[in-house]
């Protein structure tokens, strides 16, 4: 029911040297069977300094999942002076997590996890992956039903050399279809960015943090 | 008294020592020497292979160094058979690591993990601690090529060249002043540090400018020649190791032919002989 949206980009004058940068998603909408709980959760889980996943799923799956990976990713940090794993490492470390699971009883969860990196290969990348544990770095990406409606716009407006004002605004086209063509009412979205500087939130429909 | 404290491994004696760690490393110090010394391009590891009979048939592989992954291996002082666990747990853990991230090992975790191992033998009861020293030479993205130390008792440090087993004093005092000889010359630092701190910043040690790996493979030799205690290095009696990178960044293990080895010592032999005349 969730919806979870990646893109990463290069060009532009948000990124210095062209380097790719990554944009994720999310609707805010916490939900089970006929019940709407909340509309401003924030389904995107910070891993590292430079790095973050969307996550879809039931809710419970969504925060345990989440937290199980960013902790451990913090534990690694921690006894290895520091060193952070690579995107690439923490996405391939999420995806072992994900099919370990898949044998007694799966998290329920797709994730598009992005980051962005100071060495080998220099930038950010994004990878796609679902709960039966299969993996791809990719250029955009989205889950949920919301990729029934939406990867079809990024096929068409996705390009190199995008900047994080296209890259943003065919996120938003993206969000505007859901509003107007997807049964189900998703309200809020959530944005965030990640790039040199770290990871930031680019804007939200209501605030996480407003309980 | 002490006697009283050398049956159990992992007792304190009164004088706050563990003997049997001690007799571990005491042990190493009279194993077949390794030297291992790190490069501008790579890194070098040459070891003595102590000949105890005429008719053991030859090993047809390394004796005394092992390729632990992609990036890493390792050189072998002491027990060997103690050496095949230690090495197999490295392997072990280098492949797990590679499964779970699919990302080569960053050696000193590699190093970690082996002497972690290591010192388990030292705190829990009733076996005997390994009697190996290993010298590791790797290379990771993040700190290009390393050179590591490590003894029975878990401990482990990284250098820019040492020596383990027998003899390594009169090796490490060579090193000392033959390690970055040439800049030295040049006025540059005084080279007594050699040791790579944690902080490497504001190592003096820096200063020193590093040979390339033909050079370091003389030194090692000469290192060698030193340790053996005049009996000249011969190629059957030492293997030497070299370490670098090929043009598309992967890493070349290479255990010098006997050809080649014999070669690098006649290169020794001439700068020694030449080095008297004046």
């Amino acid at each position: 029911m969730d919806t979870v949206f990646g893109i990463s980009y290069d060009g532009g004058g948000a990124c210095i040297c062209g380097l790719p940068v990554v944009v994720l998603a999310t609707d805010q909408v916490n939900a089970r069977s006929i019940l709407m709980y909340q509309q401003n959760l924030d389904k995107i889980a910070q891993l590292s300094s430079h790095s973050a996943m969307g996550v879809s799923g039931p809710n419970c799956d969504l925060v345990n999942f989440s937290e199980y990976i960013s902790k451990n990713l913090k534990l690694y940090e921690l006894s290895n002076d520091g060193r952070k794993l690579s995107t690439h490492a923490q996405a391939n470390f999420c995806r072992g997590e994900l099919a370990k699971a898949l044998r007694k009883g799966p998290f329920q969860v797709n994730v598009i996890l992005g980051g962005y990196d100071d060495m080998n290969p220099r930038g950010g990348s994004l990878y796609v992956m679902d709960y039966l544990g299969s993996c791809t770095k990719a250029k955009y990406g989205a889950q949920g039903y919301a990729s029934n409606f939406c990867l079809s716009i990024m096929d068409r407006d996705w390009g190199e050399g995008m900047d994080e004002d296209m890259a943003v605004k065919l996120v938003e086209k993206c969000i505007r279809e859901l509003e107007m063509r997807f049964l189900i009412n998703q309200k809020n979205f959530i944005i965030k960015v990640i790039d040199k500087g770290g990871m930031r939130t680019l804007k939200f429909g209501a605030d996480p943090a407003d309980n | 008294m002490a006697r009283r404290y050398d049956s159990s491994t992992t007792t304190f004696s009164p004088e706050g020592r563990l003997h049997q760690v001690e007799y571990a490393i005491e042990a190493i110090n009279n194993a077949g020497t390794s030297v291992g010394i790190l490069a501008k391009n790579g890194v070098v590891m040459a070891s003595e292979k102590k000949i105890t009979s005429g008719l053991l048939a030859q090993a047809r592989t390394s004796e005394k160094t092992y390729k632990l992954c992609a990036h890493a291996t390792c050189s072998v002082a002491g027990l060997t058979a103690d050496a095949n666990i230690l090495i197999d747990q490295a392997r072990l853990r280098a492949a797990r690591y590679y499964y779970q991230y699919q990302e080569p090992i960053p050696i000193e975790n590699l190093v970690e993990h082996v002497c972690n191992y290591k010192q388990a033998y030292t705190q829990y009861g009733g076996l005997r601690p390994f009697g190996v020293a290993f010298l590791f030479a790797g290379y990771d993205e993040a700190h290009g090529f390393q050179l590591y130390q490590s003894d029975p008792s878990g401990n482990y440090s990284g250098w820019k060249a040492t020596v383990i087993g027998a003899n390594n004093q009169a090796g490490k005092s060579l090193l000392k002043t033959e390690y970055g000889v040439s800049r030295r010359e040049e006025g540059g630092g005084d080279g007594d540090e050699m040791k790579t701190d944690d902080d490497d910043d504001a190592d003096p040690s820096d200063a020193i400018e590093m040979p390339d790996v033909a050079e370091a493979c003389r030194l090692a030799v000469k290192v060698l020649n030193k340790t053996m205690d005049g009996a000249a290095a011969s190629a059957e009696k030492l293997e030497l190791f070299t370490m670098t990178l090929d043009e598309n960044g992967k890493c070349v293990h290479k255990i010098l032919s006997r050809e080649e080895a014999k070669a690098v010592i006649a290169e020794v032999d001439a700068e020694t002989a030449s080095a008297g005349d004046t």
